[in-house]
């Protein structure tokens, strides 16, 4: 069981932002999704869960088309994927139990002092124990990220997406999500997609990082061999040389 | 420089082109909304919430409104029938207005402000902050969550804040005329129950409804295609605003046709 992306392009206007990009995530690794800032990385990440449907292509998950399926079998689908956005997308009116929660009420057959467990266990997961009772507004924004990754893990997924969890966090929280993306590889056994720019973060959480420049995956590999690419457009980005990236085809 | 006088009508026609599909994208909304109405197991624990949020909340600025309008039409009927008709038809006048108009059309426009930008910039906040993506990889269909509950609370919640308003209009109006006017209760009442039908407060209702389904579907349609952040939002908040009101005057004259 995988994630493959197969010649999926996607286009907004008359911009075509992924150009028959292909992808395969193997089961149980961490993959690491780079490239610049506007590159379609969160694209990619939402044709995975079928929020973007892409305008050709194939995007199979567990060996399901995503593209095929109905709303329900969509929402099948996604119990099996934890999703973390960006800025957290925390729902504000709801405490952060009740976000957390959210997602294990989708699941047929689960009470409610059975929700409560999991939302407890899951916020200890993410070192936020005792944080059920307050409010997304009252947390910082590395709290807020780890709120997200515990509503993500709630249901138990085989796969979790992160979309850029550590942009705009200091280093030391940074180092903490790092840490916690590994440990959700190891405890739970899940296969995970982060989207990131931050070289440092995909080198210590990734299997594998991939290079998406142009709408492509430019290269595919361990994280040794992107640092030490010879592409000039790979090592352009991993080094921050830009004069690289643009003598580059 | 030849064609120059094509420009205006191309125009015309990138217009109606626009007109056109947004009022497609409209109608596929709502046909989303009525299909999402079947899943029973997601939107009808909202409703309650939001029938407090959307009519509740509505009511004290919905009496204001009332209130204020009941004097003023109390002391204009009896300005314009002195000496012509008999000043019970005070009574006649302030049913019939408040009643068929004022407060369903007045209570609307209010709440045009009040729900229809509440839900625009809350659905668009979402949006903008991906809290609506959010649902849908939640296994939630937005539609059914956030749409469909206030849907129904302003369709339920729209006729009880005008029945109150349509309420407390008459009784303003009557406080008006027994301390200003040269009229005492009986006559007003008398006004009052001259030409009244039962049909009028149902025609009041219904016309109330119509507004609630309105107003909300505006709002909701406008924060669910927001883009563009904060300003964004500030776009989508003005544009239900605008367009419910519109809406209320389009049905407003609809029902007229329709019913009466």
């Amino acid at each position: 069981m995988s994630i493959v992306l197969d010649r999926v392009c996607k286009s907004f206007g008359e911009h075509r932002v992924l150009d028959e990009l292909s992808l395969e995530v193997r089961e149980g690794e961490t993959m690491a999704v780079i490239g610049g800032s506007g590159s379609g990385k969160s694209v990619l990440l939402k044709t995975i869960v079928g929020l973007i449907p892409p305008d050709s292509g194939a995007v199979t998950v567990d060996g399901r088309d995503v593209r095929s399926l109905d709303r329900r079998g969509l929402y099948e689908l996604r119990r099996n994927i934890g999703y973390v956005f960006q800025f957290a997308a925390l729902f504000d009116s709801m405490t952060v139990g009740e976000n957390v929660a959210m997602g294990l009420r989708r699941v047929p057959g689960m009470t409610e002092a059975a929700i409560r467990d999991r939302v407890l266990e899951s916020l200890a997961r993410v070192e936020l124990e005792g944080y059920e009772n307050r409010m997304p507004a009252e947390l910082s924004g590395g709290q807020r990220k780890r709120v997200g990754l515990a509503r993500a893990i709630a249901t138990r997924p085989r796969y979790i997406l992160y979309d850029e969890p550590t942009t705009g966090l200091d280093p030391v929280t940074t180092a903490l999500i790092d840490r916690l993306i590994l440990k959700m590889a190891s405890d739970l056994g899940v296969t995970s997609v982060v989207i990131t720019h931050d070289m440092t973060s995909a080198c210590r959480i990734a299997d594998r990082i991939a290079m998406l420049h142009g709408g492509r995956i430019r290269q595919v590999g361990p994280p040794d061999a992107i640092m030490h690419s010879e592409d000039p457009v790979v090592r352009g980005f991993v080094e921050g040389r830009p004069e690289l990236m643009q003598g580059a085809a | 420089m030849s064609q120059q006088w094509i420009l205006p009508f191309a125009q015309l026609g990138r217009t109606g082109v626009n007109a056109a599909g947004a009022l497609g994208k409209f109608g596929s909304f709502a046909a989303a909304t009525a299909r999402a109405a079947t899943d029973t197991a997601t939107w009808p624990a909202n409703v309650i919430r939001q029938m407090a949020r959307l009519g509740v909340d509505s009511v004290p600025i919905a009496l204001f409104i009332a209130a204020f309008t009941g004097i003023v039409l109390s002391l204009q009927a009896s300005y314009t029938f002195t000496g012509a008709v008999p000043l019970y038809f005070v009574g006649v006048l302030v049913q019939k207005t408040m009643i068929l108009e004022l407060g369903p059309v007045l209570t609307g426009l209010a709440l045009s402000g009040r729900v229809g930008a509440n839900i625009a910039a809350e659905i668009g906040t979402m949006r903008v902050t991906e809290q609506i993506d959010a649902l849908e990889t939640l296994a939630y269909d937005p539609i059914s969550y956030l749409v469909v509950p206030r849907v129904v609370a302003g369709v339920v919640m729209f006729p009880v804040v005008v029945a109150f308003a349509n309420t407390m209009g008459i009784v303003a109006a009557w406080i008006t005329a027994i301390n200003l006017l040269d009229l005492s209760t009986a006559e007003f009442i008398r006004g009052l129950r001259l030409f009244f039908q039962p049909f009028d407060v149902t025609y009041s209702l219904i016309k109330a409804a119509s507004f609630g389904l309105a107003v909300t579907l505006v709002g909701c349609h406008n924060g669910f295609t927001t883009s563009g952040g904060a300003m964004g939002v500030g776009r989508a908040t003005t544009r239900a605003v605008v367009a419910g009101s519109m809406l209320i005057l389009v049905l407003n004259a609809f029902w007229a046709v329709a019913l009466l």
